[in-house]
């Protein structure tokens, strides 16, 4: 619902927000380039009487004088029956240049009010601040139920590219927004008259003539009295009208001054409401806070490109989501499935599983979690599969599932099975569906397979599930999840070394390159710097496809693009179809393969220490973070293999860094030898010193089979308690990363 | 016929003598192309001391904005039973404003003149931008303004 709220308005506004942002952003230079052109006197200092004096003298012909919120101050005059306008110093009263609105301020300002439409663009403006609003606190609610919680706010976020920059920009330009919304939409009100703006309260005219000849303009009482940074404009009677008056506008308030006495004839202070709509004005234009105007209009920068990873991540989601093909009714069913999901991508498995056991003859009924029915009179099985949100809490399509469920009312349930999909990484894997199981044996359902989890959207778990289901059905079952792939590229082995036969751990460190053709186009990209591979970093995942299986395979990199090649480091797993697959290459032999970023896994920027902790092939993507450190910021190998004769991977390399201080300590460690040893036993060796580099700052990064994963967790655990301190924590702080298979 | 009617009839007999005799004027205003946003205008009759007679047009539509038409505002107090009926949108850069109203006969060449007062928002306020003679032989002779009136001309 609330991701509703934030999407609905943001697709249809989108581009009216980028135009009155961009806008915005124009107009907000402004009141600092005022700023920087002119000299303000200190309060106290000038007096409007001192400075009309001088104008006087300069401009016979002056007709009114107004001062901006930044100090500059125009004369407006007559000579010679004709118009001018001038900018003056008001330290002498001097013309510092003829003063004229440029016309594309005036073009621009125009777009931003009213989108050149008139009073209709004028309405769709105010209408476009509210959406800003309800987009602003709609999306830090968003934002708050993803990271887990308000106080959790500031912590570093994870996801695809526009899932990240679409939270990391509104973060930071909150602030900024809010106050651009509220006070633009509060503007747009007093524009129409629905809120008061104060200025209707004029000051009456002075009903008395006059009393004498006019006075010099520096003599007058009320001017005096009056300091120059107060003054707002000061209008001159007309000339040879002695019933005339000057009208004097203060920061306090409005008046009209007498020309022969100088006395202030008919005053009125500004009330609350006007001094209020002054102080939004303020606050939207910058107008006399000129560093405020920068920051709003550095905020609303962001706002292109949120409207921008915004629809992107709309269309995502509407993407992923698959049609189901003969969906039976709830109670025409044997079978259910419910789904919960955030992004939609476990809907992609529920179609994998609504398909095959449709295959196999079943009548089946899947949909979202909350549409959970109130009975259903024929199922006999009730499958739910569902992601997680944030921390533990129910994703988008099961956030009723509570109420649905105490709504149910039918006599004969369905027994059930629960199949959790998330991401190890994450403190609270899997726990709603753990939950919704809870939930169902706590209402004395009937559980039919114990809790499933998919890490990571891994098709073999799922498919081992499917294994569970077709036992439990009494038939085969087998579930084919085939993600939609995105386009692949061809690349040819360039090169191979081989370690770990001896040990029974054959690894390869494989090296592709792009097939260039010998033509004048591919000469002309290489010129220009465009080495034929795909933009990725040491660290991001590629995708191959082996032969036989529609689901890729995903090996962290090695190795960056600007290295020229891409490195990968793979174990020959026995019976995987994908290992077996690379383990048979021979240089100049090709691959199909595509990039997906796994930006959370890369050492963050800034001079903070590195801890690297791997075993086997999963020393890669860390050899690659390495090479490429040529900052030289301290960096701590810790890497376990078997045996340094046969499985000592990328060890000249290592030496090679250690040399050129790429590397600050290596800890090779091989558990195939005399008094052999395993990884955490040497990260646990080193625990002081572990301490202090994570006291100061350091942060971890962790990669290789999930039982090290879990023993180096549990290392770190024992590490961190003296210092209060827990990896929970590290992970929520993005200090403590892994990528594990 | 009541009482109250008799006498505000009598009323504006008074102040507005000949009310029976008034004929259709026109008034035509072209902008400069200043440029900026639309102006606001008053159109009015004073005498030639410049003292307040009689609204002709008023073109804005914000009445917090009224009183940068300074000279206007003082004389007519801004009281909307000044300016009922004979007030429109304001006019845009470049562009011109032509309307027609009634004018009492009383009032041509009897040494009265047309001012005209402009505002512009973020410009300057111009009272008399115009100021001509209103006259039977002064009719379809442009006066130049010297505001953000280009020029300003009476047709009766």
């Amino acid at each position: 619902m609330l991701r509703r709220i934030h999407s609905l308005p943001g697709l249809i506004v989108a581009l009216l927000l980028a135009v009155l942002a961009l806008t915005g952003a124009i107009l907000s230079v402004d009141p600092a380039m005022d700023r920087l052109g002119t000299r303000v006197p200190d309060n106290g200092q000038i007096s409007v009487a001192t400075l009309a004096d001088r104008v006087a003298r300069h401009y016979p012909g002056v007709e009114q004088i107004q001062r901006s919120p930044s100090g500059s101050v125009i004369v407006y005059y007559s000579r010679d029956g004709r118009t001018g306008a001038e900018r003056i110093d008001p330290l002498s009263g001097q013309g510092i240049g003829s003063y004229a609105p440029s016309a594309f301020t005036r073009w621009v300002k125009k777009l931003h009010r009213s989108l050149l439409a008139g009073t209709p663009g004028q309405a769709v403006a105010g209408v476009s601040a509210l959406a800003m609003l309800a987009l602003c606190l709609s999306g830090m609610a968003l934002l708050a139920r993803r990271v887990g919680g308000w106080r959790q706010l500031a912590r570093p976020l994870r996801g695809n590219f526009s899932q990240r920059w679409h939270a990391e920009l509104g973060r930071l330009a909150l602030a900024g927004l809010l106050v651009s919304a509220v006070t633009g939409l509060y503007m747009s009100a007093a524009t129409f008259g629905l809120v008061a703006d104060g200025m209707q309260n004029e000051p009456d005219f002075p009903t008395a003539a006059a009393t004498g000849p006019a006075a010099p303009i520096g003599t007058l009482p009320a001017l005096l009295a009056t300091d120059l940074n107060d003054l707002r404009e000061l209008v001159y009677p007309s000339p040879g009208n002695p019933e005339d008056f000057y009208s004097l506008r203060t920061a306090q308030g409005d008046g009209y001054v007498d020309q022969a006495t100088g006395a202030l004839l008919s005053w009125r202070a500004h009330d609350g409401v006007h001094r209020a709509y002054e102080l939004i004005y303020q606050l939207h234009t910058g107008e006399g806070l000129w560093w405020l105007g920068l920051f709003l209009g550095l905020s609303v920068l962001s706002v292109p490109l949120m409207g921008v990873t915004g629809v992107s991540m709309w269309w995502q989601r509407r993407r992923s989501m698959p049609r189901i093909a003969d969906n039976s009714g709830p109670q025409s069913a044997d079978t259910v499935i419910l789904v919960g999901s955030e992004g939609n991508s476990t809907w992609g498995f529920a179609k994998a599983l609504h398909d095959a056991l449709r295959q196999a003859g079943q009548r089946v009924h899947t949909v979202s979690i909350n549409q959970l029915a109130t009975e259903y009179r024929q199922a006999r099985h009730l499958f739910i599969l569902t992601s997680t949100y944030g921390e533990g809490d129910a994703p988008a399509s099961a956030n009723r599932f509570l109420a649905r469920l105490d709504g149910f009312a039918g006599t004969h349930r369905p027994s059930f099975a629960v199949l959790g999909f998330g991401d190890r990484q994450f403190p609270k894997f899997c726990q709603f569906a753990r939950d919704v199981q809870d939930a169902l044996l706590e209402r004395g359902w009937h559980r039919s397979l114990d809790l499933g989890t998919v890490d990571r959207q891994s098709a073999q778990a799922f498919a081992q599930w499917g294994q569970a289901v077709g036992q439990l059905l009494g038939h085969e079952l087998t579930l084919a999840y085939a993600p939609t792939l995105p386009p692949t590229q061809a690349l040819e082995l360039i090169e191979r070394i081989d370690y770990g036969a001896q040990v029974q751990a054959p690894t390869s460190i494989l090296r592709f390159g792009p097939i260039v053709p010998q033509n004048r186009i591919a000469r002309f990209r290489r010129l220009i710097g465009l080495n034929g591979l795909p933009r990725f970093e040491a660290g991001d995942l590629v995708g191959v496809v082996p032969p036989g299986s529609p689901v890729p395979r995903f090996y962290s990199l090695a190795s960056g693009a600007k290295d020229g090649f891409l490195e990968i480091c793979v174990r020959k797993q026995p019976g995987g179809l994908c290992s077996q697959m690379l383990h048979g290459l021979k240089p100049g032999e090709r691959i199909e393969v595509f990039i997906r970023s796994n930006p959370d896994f890369r050492p963050a920027s800034g001079k903070s220490s590195v801890i690297l902790i791997g075993a086997g092939a999963g020393i890669g993507p860390l050899a690659g973070f390495i090479r490429n450190n040529t900052g030289k910021y301290p960096m701590y190998l810790y890497w376990g293999g078997r045996d340094p004769a046969s499985d000592f991977l990328y060890e000249p390399e290592l030496g090679e860094y250690l040399a050129d201080r790429r590397l600050t300590q290596l800890h090779a460690v091989f558990s195939r030898v005399k008094e052999g040893a395993y990884v955490q036993d040497r990260v646990l060796d080193n625990a002081s010193q572990m301490r202090r580099l994570i006291e100061n700052g350091a942060q971890i990064l962790v990669c290789g089979s999930r039982a090290m994963a879990g023993s180096i967790m549990q290392a770190m655990e024992g590490i961190l308690s003296p210092i209060g301190l827990d990896v929970r924590t590290l992970k929520l702080q993005g200090r403590y990363r892994e990528d594990v298979y | 016929m009541n009482k109250t009617a008799l006498s505000l009839f009598l009323a504006g007999a008074i102040t507005l003598p000949g009310l029976a005799q008034a004929r259709p004027v026109t008034l035509t205003t072209q902008l400069k192309n200043y440029g900026g946003e639309g102006a606001y205008l008053a159109i009015y009759v004073t005498d030639t001391k410049g003292k307040y007679q009689k609204t002709l047009w008023v073109s804005g539509k914000k009445a917090k904005y009224y009183k940068n038409l300074r000279d206007w505002a003082r004389g007519s107090g801004m009281k909307p039973s000044e300016f009922d009926g004979v007030s429109g949108a304001s006019v845009g850069s470049g562009r011109s404003l032509k309307v027609t109203v009634d004018l009492a006969d009383a009032l041509i060449d009897a040494g009265y003149e047309i001012r005209v007062d402009s505002a512009v928002e973020d410009g300057r306020d111009n009272p008399a931008d115009v100021r001509t003679p209103l006259t039977a032989a002064g009719a379809g002779k442009p006066a130049a303004g010297r505001g953000y009136v280009q020029s300003f001309v009476y047709d009766m």
